[in-house]
């Protein structure tokens, strides 16, 4: 087999589990937006709050210590204990369905039958505040994220393919892991959605408030279901990426990339956010590996923005999104 | 039909009455007192009183714009009145989302209909039956113990009701491609699914023709015969309304002008002068 062919598949299967990285950001926005037609532009911060505070739990920070310190002189940083992983993640989850209470009680009930354009500027407003409230809280600096998931590559494969072409393909364990995690996220969410009387009202208020009203749904209560929900799944993507890559501010920045995801996959398809994840990853990798020797690198940064405009001329709705048909 | 033939029905007590064709006619579900809605300055309804009975079929008529909609919207919720009550099987209600009052057995139709395009027939005529589920979310996902029989006994009751109305044959179709005759109809059997103690359809048979009114006359009878459902109308069609209420009120400008059976409406001055005198069929 030809060494191109070898390396374009490396890139391929690297692209299909980057692809998923993506995909679990893109989830939490199609949820939002399915439940309550907000485009969430906070979805990339509350990935990063997430992962803060549960890096804060882990290491038994005392949160807001940096503040108190400033107002009182006192010398506060750390508890003493250190909270076991098992323990940390269900007390974060616990934080994001506060923040969604929160979110429901002081932003969305009182812009109820607002145009979506005020509603996105509110969550614009809400991923700043969430920015630094997670800063004040927890600190600024770069913070290494261990839940204990396996990294680096992967003997196994690396193994199998040497014997099978003779050369090792360099997969990361924690990506696989991302994508086994993502998988059961996605089985979790449609059994929810499919099976429970809660997952078939979530459905029917995406569907018709005034509908959903009067078969005895409240809307609140709703609300502050989904945007739990997306904060459960902004936590699995902060902790695959805070694995990955530390847990910083730049954490926030890989909501950008789940906007073409989005526009690729549509915005209101769960399947469509996996699909377009593992598009935008493989056709990132492929790209690079193809068009960089040829004009000089760094293709990664722009090529996905490139690919949804393409998208937005021939299919603006996604492969997935419904048909968007305008009646006279 | 129903409501003619008034000599022989008992003057209304609050024991109820039995009508012509033999119903029980129980005593007052619902009574609406002094009710008084205002939009800023323009008076929607203006200090408006009548009862609902037990089983009766209920009409509210009058020409557009007689706040009419806007009176169901109060019973269902969706307004609150300035001034009056709405008093629900004889205790005083205190102000209620609309989610509330169908979760207290108040299920209704809409004018433009409001169903989940997206869905099939049949999850749409479920999702009448959510405030009937108890089961914890585990047990749903998990399809253990009651939830299994739950959702068991509410499938049995939606395919009753699918049966009844006649639609078995769209049942997996997606809503958004019936018919508007059908959608309607759809639309009633997602309120009859909720097993409502009083069931308010706003106009079921505008922009129908003759056969499906015919119909959805035919469904609203049964509906009332078989499982006794109280139910309060809206309709602009003179004929349907004489044909199918028990008891009928009439508005205008947001005023009652009468109240009563359709014999008596029909000789009623005010209501031949306001309606009935400029009808144009």
């Amino acid at each position: 087999m030809s060494d191109t062919l070898l390396f374009a598949m490396e890139a391929t299967l690297n692209g299909l589990t980057a692809g998923v990285m993506y995909a679990l950001v893109a989830l939490g926005f199609v949820l939002i937006f399915k439940a309550s037609g907000i485009f969430n532009f906070a979805q990339g911060v509350m990935a990063l709050f997430a992962a803060l505070t549960l890096v804060g739990f882990q290491s038994g920070q005392i949160p807001f210590s940096h503040l108190i310190n400033a107002m009182f002189g006192t010398r506060l940083h750390h508890f003493g204990w250190n909270m076991p992983t098992l323990l940390a993640i269900p007390a974060t989850v616990l934080v994001m369905i506060l923040l969604a209470v929160l979110v429901e009680r002081f932003i969305l009930k009182h812009l109820v039958n607002q145009e979506p354009i005020i509603l996105f500027m509110a969550t614009i407003g809400l991923a700043y505040f969430l920015e630094g409230v997670g800063d004040i809280m927890w600190g600024a600096e770069v913070k290494a994220l261990d839940v204990g998931l396996p990294k680096g590559m992967s003997g196994a494969v690396d193994d199998a393919t040497f014997a099978w072409f003779g050369y090792g393909f360099y997969i990361d364990r924690l990506e696989i892991w991302a994508a086994g995690i993502a998988a059961l996220l996605v089985a979790a969410l449609t059994v929810f959605s499919q099976y429970t009387k809660q997952g078939r009202a979530l459905r029917a208020v995406a569907d018709d408030h005034q509908a959903a009203l009067s078969v005895g749904i409240s809307l609140r209560f709703i609300w502050v279901l989904t945007w739990s929900i997306a904060g459960i799944v902004a936590l699995v993507a902060g902790i695959m990426w805070g694995s990955k890559s530390g847990v910083q501010f730049s954490l926030s920045l890989i909501a950008l990339k789940a906007l073409p995801v989005l526009i690729l996959g549509g915005f209101t398809s769960i399947p469509g956010a996996i699909v377009g994840g593992l598009i935008i990853g493989v056709g990132e990798k492929l790209f690079d590996f193809f068009m960089s020797p040829i004009i000089g690198g760094a293709t990664e940064n722009w090529f996905a923005y490139m690919l949804a405009l393409v998208f937005l001329l021939f299919r603006p709705q996604g492969l997935f999104g419904e048909r968007i048909i305008e009646r006279v | 039909m129903n409501g003619q033939g008034d000599a022989m029905r008992d003057v209304a007590t609050d024991e109820g009455y039995v009508t012509a064709d033999g119903r029980k006619i129980g005593g007052v579900a619902m009574e609406m007192r002094n009710i008084t809605l205002r939009f800023g300055g323009v008076v929607a309804i203006k200090d408006i009183s009548f009862d609902i009975r037990w089983g009766e079929i209920r009409a509210i008529i009058g020409p557009n714009g007689a706040g009419k909609s806007s009176m169901l919207n109060v019973i269902s919720g969706f307004y609150h009145p300035q001034e009056g009550d709405v008093i629900f099987k004889g205790y005083k209600r205190p102000k209620m989302r609309p989610y509330q009052v169908a979760r207290m057995g108040i299920a209704r139709t809409f004018q433009n209909i409001a169903l989940f395009e997206g869905m099939s027939v049949l999850d749409n005529i479920m999702t009448g039956r959510l405030h009937h589920m108890k089961a914890n979310l585990f047990q749903q996902a998990m399809w253990w113990g009651s939830a299994q029989r739950e959702e068991d006994a509410n499938r049995e009751q939606v395919e009753k009701i699918i049966d009844f109305l006649e639609i078995q044959h769209i049942r997996k179709t997606p809503v958004a491609r019936l018919p508007y005759g059908l959608k309607k109809r759809v639309e009633l059997a997602r309120a009859l699914a909720a097993e409502p103690s009083i069931l308010l359809l706003d106009e079921p048979m505008a922009g129908m023709n003759v056969e499906e009114k015919e119909d959805m006359s035919r469904f609203i009878l049964d509906v009332n015969d078989e499982f006794g459902t109280t139910t309060v109308l809206i309709e602009h069609d003179m004929g349907v309304v004489m044909d199918l209420s028990d008891r009928v009120v009439v508005m205008d400008y947001g005023k009652k002008i009468g109240d009563g059976t359709p014999e008596e409406v029909r000789n009623n001055e005010d209501v031949i002068k306001a309606y009935l005198g400029v009808a144009h069929e």
